[in-house]
């Protein structure tokens, strides 16, 4: 895991002022979806290895919901954007 | 008399004498020395017990890797074990024991065990232990873990102080040897900031053992000239005394600064140690490299060291381990130690060198033995001569120290802790550091640069490649000259053969060369595998000394190159670092804060007795005199709230204030039962689902205003609650117009309970709350009588009338206090925990022991709370899932003992009368039990397969922790009032 956290509303800031929830790229479905929809959803994760994008919150901070671009296995860390941003850019 | 402090040399101060003790000895070193270049200035070769075979060990090395001499260094609380006497600054007063030994260093009783050594092979615990089990925890562990002693922790409490700080630069240089040096300068002139740290006590690394001089001066001559540069740049930070023991992501270092462990009285402004986390954007590893043992028929024996490590004593600690000392040696190294010993005057008694066709020149008058090597040693608890092999033909040579010489091996330990591989050079016989990036560098020895001159230049050039990385520009350094060099060269040798005595690999535990040949046999050749079986590389010193000669071994052995062997991982930390450094300030009430209800005070006047409850410390229950057991004081405290009135703080409870158009929306979402029409100024209970349909949390939402809502959660999912309001709010749903903060420390809640509550609220309040203007659920800003603003909730947990009042958090305990006054002509009493929990329990309302994660709203009784009419909310569509619906589901049911003297605790299982107890069998459990006082008998909640339909029904209450089986009857989880009319009075 990354030692250094951008925030982009608070700067470089510790990990440990971090809370990790997990997969950011699950988008949550219409209520009138299939069960397999909403199994997948709700239970299904995939722990793939290289590029992930997850929700993390800055709870020591700004208390956003923010997505880090990362990779699980280089522990690099390529973006971190406002969780709100994201959920806009998927028509949310 | 043989090892003995030279008369002149070195870089200790010899006018600075300095008091010890060893074992309880008394003993005199200089200022300047480590613990153990006083030892041995005190000719105290034996400094220790090995771990498995109890043999006799001596000092080997002169710095981090040493294997033998570990001790324990000072007294009752402050006692440090296992420190290594290597890199411990002396100081007046020091007190430092062995460790190991029984009854005493010299008469050894463990040392039997080396008698027994045929049977102490590698793999012995995992063979011989083995069985029966039961004898493994009870026989086994203890005697092996009295036997294995390395050094113990004192119980005491630790009266150091630590703190964590972090430190931030453009490039951080680790070591301040040649390379470091010239590197921290080149950065520094060039304007980086820069942070130098050495892990020694003093900077400038194997430059205050060197003997080349440089640009005409003594090199330590030029460390002081270089030191001072340093100093007076205000962008260069040194730091001594402190260890890199950690790489972390993103070019952040874990770094432990010794701050006062070299003081016999620290002060109390600072502490003890600190761990930095360093961020460096760019760092540079001039870590040197670490001379390699030769492993030949009894290489323990005190007296035989490293060679670098008798120059380092002679040259830096002015020390002589040995009058007359043998060399043995595979490469240039062993002449070099020769000539500084010569230079001081100490005798050699031979140059054992391990190749026949060396060139090297030995001083003047010294024998060298060409292609010879040592098969065995001799001496009892000290070195006394060896025995030389060459050409078939044996000879004994007397000497009372001796160096070995093996080769050398980069210092790449940080380098490889990120998962980074060591990669085998075959031209330097050693493994280098794989190429990790430009976020990491190394230079000099650590990059296989072993020439003075060639060390400085790389410390400058790769200063200077970082600095323009970073976008500065740097002229050529300027680089000092050096004096004629000898070019540094050796030819591997991984094992000595014709060994008469054991060769040991590893020191530290007791690993011989014929224990790698066993693992090798029984099928752990594998590095990995080895080290496993033979702990070779496991102990304190991670196989510093031992890893790469047990690696030549095994790929020998096997015909095949280290290269295809590879070494064991590397990881965090390069030197052991103490909790109390790594738990900094975070302990007592540090880790752990204490956090306490703004009605705390009040409590305590009201000799509440407190529970830790999560951080909250909330009072439990109030004790009057003349009450011997909590159940007396609970049971008074409970049936006065039922008869006259009570005051309880529920203070702790998370509060949330929600604001913004699409509040009511948003709450709408949030909860599983509808809030849109919830009117301003009533409160309603909801339930939060998670999204798998299992409730979340649950607790009483009030509309203030149109645009206001007051939401309460428990006082466990306070700040859970909060998050995933949080998350709601801006990731699911962003277009909500809505805003909400926590709230819960600014106000202090008070619940007043009870048939006469009505009388003591309104003798508070100048609002009316009278059944008809104030009714169940009412929940509204009030005034009290004096001016004070508050906010009164009709809400009752109990199940009585009752009120819950809130006033701002300093307002409380006067509050409190005026409540209790108010209300004791009605006879009020405080309650605490425990009466609120059976109160709770009579009325059959739930908390986190019911709603436990497993639990959906219709288990719990809520079922007709789902809002169908919502087209969605957080967890609507998965509590639709078959499985949450089906009807054998466990539902929350109350129980009562059949026979009325009998108990039931929390826990406990239940099953069918007659039933076997077995998962198959199982039909429920009890998620809550007390003692009622107003039925009289023990009472419970509990979940049970399709409980609502069993009522009157009895089942056995199988409580396998106590032994016990209790015949009780299912009924109505709502024991008291069911009709509600006492809440609604």
């Amino acid at each position: 895991m990354a030692s250094l956290i951008p925030c982009p509303h608070c700067g470089v800031r510790p990990k440990e002022e971090f809370a990790i929830r997990g997969d950011a790229s699950l988008v949550r479905p219409d209520p009138e979806s299939s069960d397999e929809t909403w199994n997948d959803y709700v239970h299904i994760r995939a722990n793939p290895r290289g590029r992930y994008r997850e929700h993390w919150q800055h709870v020591a901070g700004c208390r956003r919901w923010l997505v880090v671009e990362r990779d699980t296995f280089t522990h690099e860390v390529f973006s971190v954007t406002d969780g709100s941003v994201r959920a806009w850019e998927i028509g949310r | 008399m043989t090892a003995y402090r030279l008369s002149a040399g070195g870089l200790v101060d010899r006018a600075t004498s300095l008091n010890f003790t060893f074992d309880g000895q008394s003993m005199k070193g200089l200022a300047g020395d480590t613990l153990a270049s006083a030892l041995l200035a005190n000719d105290q070769m034996l400094v220790g017990r090995s771990f498995k075979y109890h043999r006799p060990r001596g000092i080997v090395t002169a710095g981090a890797s040493e294997p033998n001499a570990l001790m324990t260094i000072g007294s009752g609380a402050r006692t440090d074990p296992n420190t290594k006497a290597t890199v411990a600054e002396l100081y007046a007063g020091l007190e430092a024991r062995s460790q190991n030994s029984w009854p005493s260093l010299k008469y050894d009783v463990g040392a039997l065990n080396g008698l027994l050594s045929p049977f102490l092979s590698a793999g012995f615990y995992y063979k011989t232990f083995m069985w029966p089990a039961a004898f493994w925890e009870k026989v086994y562990e203890p005697i092996i873990r009295k036997a294995a002693g390395l050094g113990r922790a004192v119980l005491e409490r630790d009266p150091e102080a630590y703190e964590k700080c972090w430190a931030h630069c453009d490039l951080l240089v680790v070591g301040s040897g040649p390379a470091g040096l010239m590197a921290a300068l080149t950065a520094g002139r060039a304007g980086l900031r820069v942070i130098l740290v050495d892990e020694g006590f003093r900077h400038g690394g194997s430059l205050l053992s060197e003997t080349t001089p440089i640009d005409g001066e003594p090199a330590a001559a030029f460390v002081d000239k270089a030191l001072s540069e340093l100093a007076t740049l205000p962008n260069v930070t040194l730091m001594a005394r402190t260890t890199v023991f950690g790489w972390y992501d993103d070019n952040v270092f874990g770094a432990l600064e010794r701050v006062q462990k070299h003081l016999a009285v620290p002060s109390s402004k600072l502490p003890a140690e600190r761990v930095w986390r360093i961020a460096a954007k760019r760092a540079l590893l001039a870590t040197g490299a670490e001379e390699r043992p030769l492993v030949f028929g009894g290489n323990d024996r005190p007296g035989v060291m490293m060679a670098g490590a008798l120059s380092t004593y002679a040259n830096r600690y002015g020390v002589a381990a040995g009058k007359l000392v043998a060399l043995f040696t595979n490469g240039s190294a062993g002449y070099r130690t020769a000539a500084d010993l010569a230079a001081h005057g100490i005798d050699i008694a031979a140059i054992i060198d391990s190749r026949a066709d060396s060139t090297e020149v030995a001083p003047f008058g010294t024998r060298v033995i060409r292609g010879g090597s040592i098969v065995d040693t001799k001496g009892r608890s000290r070195l006394s001569g060896i025995t030389v092999e060459r050409s078939g033909f044996e000879e004994r040579i007397d000497c009372d120290a001796m160096g070995m010489s093996g080769g050398f091996s980069p210092v790449i330990h940080l380098a490889c802790q990120r998962g980074a591989k060591p990669v085998w050079s075959e031209t330097l016989k050693a493994f280098v550091a794989p190429d990790v990036g430009a976020g990491l560098r190394l230079a000099g020895s650590a990059a296989g640069l072993y020439a003075l001159a060639a060390c400085l230049k790389d410390g400058a050039d790769k200063a200077r490649t970082i600095a323009s990385d970073l976008g500065l520009l740097t002229s050529a350094a300027h680089l000092p000259a050096v004096g004629e060099e000898t070019t540094a060269s050796f030819t591997a040798l991984w094992y000595v053969p014709g060994a008469r005595s054991k060769a040991f690999v590893d020191f530290q535990n007791d690993v011989h060369a014929k224990d790698l040949g066993l693992a090798l046999r029984e099928g752990f050749g594998h590095v990995e595998h080895a080290k496993r079986y033979t702990t070779n590389g496991m102990a304190t010193d991670q196989g510093k000394l031992s890893n790469v000669n047990a690696v030549g071994i095994l790929a020998g052995m096997q015909g095949v190159s280290p290269a295809e062997l590879g070494t064991t991982t590397f990881r965090p930390f390069y030197t052991p670092v103490p909790f109390g450094a790594l738990a900094g300030t975070s302990r007592d009430e540090h880790a752990a804060p204490k956090r306490v209800s703004p009605l705390h005070g009040w409590a305590a006047r009201n000799k509440a007795v407190f529970i830790e409850s999560g951080l909250w410390y909330r009072s439990s229950w109030f004790p009057r005199a003349g009450e011997k057991t909590w159940r007396e004081s609970v049971d008074r405290e409970v049936l006065n709230v039922r008869e006259n009135v009570g005051l309880c703080d529920v203070s702790t409870l998370g509060k949330i204030e929600v604001f913004g158009p699409d509040a009511a929306e948003f709450l709408n979402r949030l909860y599983c039962n509808p809030f849109l029409k919830l009117p301003v100024g009533k409160a309603r209970y909801g339930l939060m689902l998670r999204e798998d349909g299992m409730v979340y949390d649950d607790g009483t939402t009030s509309r203030l205003s149109d645009e206001h809502f007051l939401v309460t959660t428990t006082t466990a999912l306070a700040g859970g609650v909060m998050s995933h309001m949080e998350y709601c709010a801006q990731v699911l749903w962003p277009e909500l117009k809505v805003r909400f903060c926590s709230v819960s420390d600014q106000w202090a809640q008070m619940a007043i309970a009870g048939p006469k509550s009505r009388l003591v609220v309104q003798a508070l309040v100048e609002d009316d709350v009278s059944n008809a203007a104030f009714p169940f659920l009412a929940a509204k800003a009030v005034t009290l009588k004096g001016g004070l603003k508050g906010r009164l909730f009709r809400i009752s947990f109990s199940g009585e009338l009752a009120y819950e009042l809130a006033v701002p958090a300093g307002y409380g305990e006067a509050v409190a206090d005026k409540v209790m006054d108010v209300g004791r002509m009605h006879g009020i009493c405080a309650y605490g925990l425990e009466a609120l929990n059976v109160l709770r329990i009579e009325k059959g309302h739930v908390t986190h022991a019911e709603l436990d994660g497993r639990v959906t709203p219709d288990d719990a009784g809520f079922g007709r709370m789902l809002s169908s009419q919502k087209a969605d909310f957080i967890g609507k569509r998965l509590s639709t899932r078959f499985g949450l619906t089906a009807a054998d589901r466990m539902q929350m049911v109350g129980l009562k003992p059949v026979e009325k003297d009998k108990d039931i605790r929390a826990g406990a299982h239940l099953l069918r009368e007659g039933a076997k107890p077995s998962t198959l069998n199982d039909q429920g459990y009890v998620s809550s039990a007390c003692y009622s006082p107003v039925l009289g008998q023990f009472i419970a909640l509990g979940f049970l397969k399709s409980g609502r339909e069993r009522y009157g029904e009895k089942v056995v209450v199988w409580d396998r922790l106590r032994g016990e089986e209790t015949l009780a009857e299912i009924c109505n989880p709502v024991f008291v009032d069911p009709a509600n009319t006492k809440l609604n009075s």
